[in-house]
């Protein structure tokens, strides 16, 4: 009998979204956002605080990664796309063929930062010498004024926006050294920085300002007889750090209301406070 | 006529649960075949053969699995050359030296073990495990091969220690009581009559814990770096192939090249689960007969 009860109450508990959302309601304003792991963070606050002035919107954001955001765009699962970077020519095409018009706006700037152990003496790198370090041209830190050691190569997993954006601005489109780790997740990278005292690896600058203390940022110089740049909003915005990027939202340009209506808002004054809050750096 | 029917409806139902999970390892076979075969039956089959796994690349995208292969290997080997010595030491002692209730306290305790998720595992591994590597053996990293193969023969312990168990206490009590009567001390009885009876259960129970080894795939993808390289040394960052699906699958091209060779790995590793476990089959049922 009890058994019985408990099926009943599932069997209701399971119902009753399906009946509501048949209800004669107003049209429900919900927009599913999917992709990148790096913008997943300020898209869900940004969501927040969209949903509290709006009660009515409902607007739910996730991760995966810029091509599985790019992906489920195509295929219409999302209607918006997180990318931490542009999208493919390959993908272009695809969304042509499914006759989608892509619409790319750029939502935020990220800089990208050079982490090293705290108790590493270096402070500032070339862009030659962190593209020959993470091509595994030079071996050891004492190539470039460190302790006599060799490198513990960080890098993201190759399906990261990241991977591919550091190997077109740092590395040239060569490829990484083979014996870079490919680290899962920047907080993965973060704790192995913390811990190894020859590590190098690369995270959103929002994620290393937030480990400041545990790990120290690099100084990066864009060619040997440039300044060399701490990576803050100021530089990234003006471009004098040299490894930063835009952010974008795609979505289709036939997509409801309530999409447009919330990358309005991410564009708006207080989308873009909630931006630089998350440790981004505003668009405009 | 009607308890016929019964009885045929019972035997129809019992039969179509029994055929289910065979019926979608086939499907299984089946769809990672259609989403290989376009590059397993194209001259680009070549590359992957090659030494070096660069999927995403400017410069020359390389499918080679060796690295991956070679990486499953290594750590599979290194967990079970500690997982094994282990599992089965403390299948005997559970079994031919334990009292009722240390019986009763160990068993659960094990089960328990076999019942950690593995990303819990993996956390462990990179938290407390990876700084204990680092200091002990003074490397500049504790994300590495023998990482990896520790929490693995962490995971594949319950498994081993369980079957041995149960193979080491089917030895029929009249070979042991011989034993112990033709003056055989309880450590003789137990190296020369339990164990040897009971080896092919053992074997089999090993068979398992390596198919278990070489499926897991979050624990190797926090803990063992996945740097695609060819190595020996349990201190080197290995790739291994499922770690390597894990985390390329989600972002890759639908229909590319790169999406057809994660499959090809699919493959490769369900084919090798699939002739370990029909190896651990096989040796059981020749002890039954």
């Amino acid at each position: 009998m009890k058994k019985i009860s408990y099926l009943a109450l599932l069997l209701m508990l399971g119902v009753t979204p399906f009946l509501t959302s048949c209800g004669p309601s107003k049209e429900a304003a919900y927009v599913n956002i999917k992709g990148s792991d790096t913008i997943v963070h300020v898209a869900s606050s940004i969501a927040e605080s969209y949903m509290n002035d709006n009660p009515d919107a409902s607007v739910s954001v996730t991760g995966g990664g810029t091509g599985t955001g790019i992906a489920a765009l195509l295929n219409g699962t999302a209607d918006i796309a997180n990318a931490s970077r542009r999208i493919k020519s390959k993908e272009t095409d695809l969304a042509a063929q499914k006759g989608i018009k892509i619409n790319e706006i750029a939502v935020a700037r990220d800089g990208i930062a050079i982490i090293v152990n705290a108790k590493n003496p270096v402070n500032e790198l070339t862009m030659d010498q962190l593209s020959n370090i993470y091509r595994g041209k030079v071996k050891s830190w004492k190539q470039v004024g460190g302790h006599d050691s060799t490198f513990n190569l960080l890098s993201r997993e190759s399906s990261s926006g990241t991977y591919s954006f550091i190997q077109k601005t740092v590395l040239g489109k060569k490829d990484f050294a083979k014996t870079a780790k490919l680290m899962p997740a920047t907080s993965a990278i973060i704790t192995e920085v913390a811990s190894s005292k020859d590590a190098i690896g690369y995270v959103g600058l929002g994620y290393a300002q937030e480990a400041k203390g545990k790990v120290k940022i690099l100084k990066i110089k864009a060619n040997k007889k440039a300044k060399a740049i701490l990576p803050t909003d100021e530089t990234v915005k003006n471009g004098s750090y040299a490894i930063s990027r835009p952010l974008f939202m795609y979505s289709d340009a036939n997509a409801p209301a309530s999409a447009k209506d919330f990358l309005d808002y991410v564009l708006s004054e207080k989308g873009q406070e909630v931006v630089k809050e998350e440790g981004f750096v505003k668009i405009n | 006529m009607s308890v016929m029917w019964k009885e045929k409806s019972i035997k129809i139902f019992f039969t179509g649960a029994a055929t289910t999970s065979i019926v979608v390892v086939g499907l299984i076979f089946l769809f990672l075949g259609k989403e290989a075969a376009p590059f397993l039956f194209s001259e680009n089959i070549v590359k992957l053969f090659g030494t070096e796994w660069v999927p995403v690349s400017f410069e020359k995208e390389q499918f080679g699995m060796l690295p991956l292969i070679t990486g499953s290997f290594l750590v599979t080997f290194l967990a079970i050359l500690f997982a094994v010595p282990f599992g089965v030491l403390s299948a005997v002692y559970l079994s031919e030296i334990a009292n009722k209730t240390e019986q009763e306290m160990l068993k659960p305790l094990i089960e328990l073990l076999a019942g950690i998720p593995s990303v819990v595992i993996g956390f462990f591994g990179i938290i407390a495990l990876s700084p204990i590597l680092k200091n002990t053996f003074g490397l500049e990293s504790g994300l590495n091969a023998l990482n990896g193969a520790i929490l693995l023969a962490l995971m594949a312990t319950p498994t081993i220690i369980t079957i041995s168990d149960d193979a080491i206490r089917s030895v029929p009590s009249s070979y042991k009581q011989a034993s112990i009567a033709l003056g055989g001390s309880k450590l003789q009885t137990i190296w020369r009559v339990v164990v040897p009876d009971a080896l092919s259960g053992i074997i089999a129970a090993v068979m398992l814990g390596i198919g278990r080894v070489i499926g897991e795939t979050m624990t190797v993808l926090m803990v063992t770096g996945n740097a695609a390289i060819i190595t020996a040394s349990p201190f080197d960052s290995v790739r291994t192939m499922t770690a390597t699906i894990a985390a390329e699958m989600g972002e890759v091209a639908f229909g590319s090249d790169h999406y057809r060779v994660l499959f090809c790995v699919g493959i490769i590793l369900l084919l090798i689960t699939f002739g370990l476990n029909m190896i651990a089959q096989k040796v059981l049922r020749r002890r039954s007969v």
